[in-house]
């Protein structure tokens, strides 16, 4: 699975902004690979579920997610501030991207990206004669 | 051997709390802009969670960065003006090593230790974890809360 960093410029297809306009921030991820396919998990700290855009166009797959600060007040100690979160990632085209789910639990969105049919690995049995 | 050990530990915990001083003291390092972004908890985090900590008359707040903590392993305590966080987060489960094509998201036991600048309650204490973020709600003790003179003009 690639990040893509740079606008890439393709023939023949309309790419998705690989840019977000003003300060945004890259959250930390895993991305492992199970049977069914691949699974990402994003750390997005204050952030509510109805705040998480989820987006696959060409082939990437796009999170956006804006966090709300519980403090209603200026803090008046800071180690941290909180700017909307935004990361790209170039699909492969063996994911089943109609059956991908998504799920957000204690500010962590785990993201399921089934592989199609034909991508799963098959078991052969080997006849031994 | 053990005692050998805990006594590193006692240094170590003390180190910190050096460090933590020396941040609180020196305000300029806020402007710088790394920390904007350093905040996101990977797995070369040196203090985590990191807090923002605001206060009004009854109240210090103090809201921390933490996604994907099991609540059940959240501890808060409060001494005099000293909070302690601790807590757990897991790291994915049954996943081989190879399986993985990113693994950037820290996991592992922390402990976090904050001074207040002033004494709190520590019985109404009040800490609430949600979407990733815990807010602690610290009453001020009387002794600590600004209290109004009137003036009596004659």
């Amino acid at each position: 699975m690639k990040e893509t960093t740079i606008p890439v410029k393709t023939e023949g297809r309309r790419v998705p902004d690989t840019r977000e306009s003003g300060k945004t921030l890259k959250p930390v991820v895993d991305i492992f690979e199970t049977a069914e396919g691949l699974t990402v998990v994003a750390d997005l700290p204050g952030v509510q579920k109805e705040n998480v855009q989820i987006q696959i166009e060409n082939e990437v797959l796009t999170i956006k997610a804006t966090p709300k600060s519980k403090l209603s007040l200026e803090p008046i100690y800071q180690e941290f501030k909180l700017y909307p979160y935004f990361r790209q990632f170039q699909l492969s085209d063996r994911v089943d991207q109609e059956k991908i789910k998504a799920e957000m639990k204690n500010g962590v969105l785990v993201i399921q990206l089934p592989k199609k049919e034909e991508a799963k690995p098959k078991q052969i049995t080997v006849n031994v004669s | 051997m053990r005692r050998w050990w805990n006594t590193i530990q006692e240094l170590e915990l003390l180190r910190r709390e050096m460090d933590d001083l020396f941040h609180v003291l020196d305000e300029g390092w806020l402007d710088m802009p790394s920390l904007e972004y350093s905040f996101l908890p990977g797995v070369s985090a040196q203090t985590y969670p990191l807090v923002n900590i605001a206060e009004d008359k009854e109240n210090v707040y103090v809201e921390a960065l933490a996604p994907g903590i099991d609540p059940e392993t959240l501890e808060v305590s409060v001494l005099n003006n000293t909070v302690k966080i601790a807590g757990e987060k897991s790291a994915v489960k049954d996943v081989k090593p190879e399986a993985f094509h990113r693994n950037e998201r820290g996991a592992g036991r922390f402990i976090r230790t904050l001074s207040l600048p002033v004494e709190v309650n520590a019985d109404k204490v009040k800490a609430e974890y949600k979407d990733g973020v815990l807010l602690l709600t610290l009453p001020k003790a009387e002794s600590a809360k600004p209290k109004q003179i009137a003036i009596s003009v004659s």
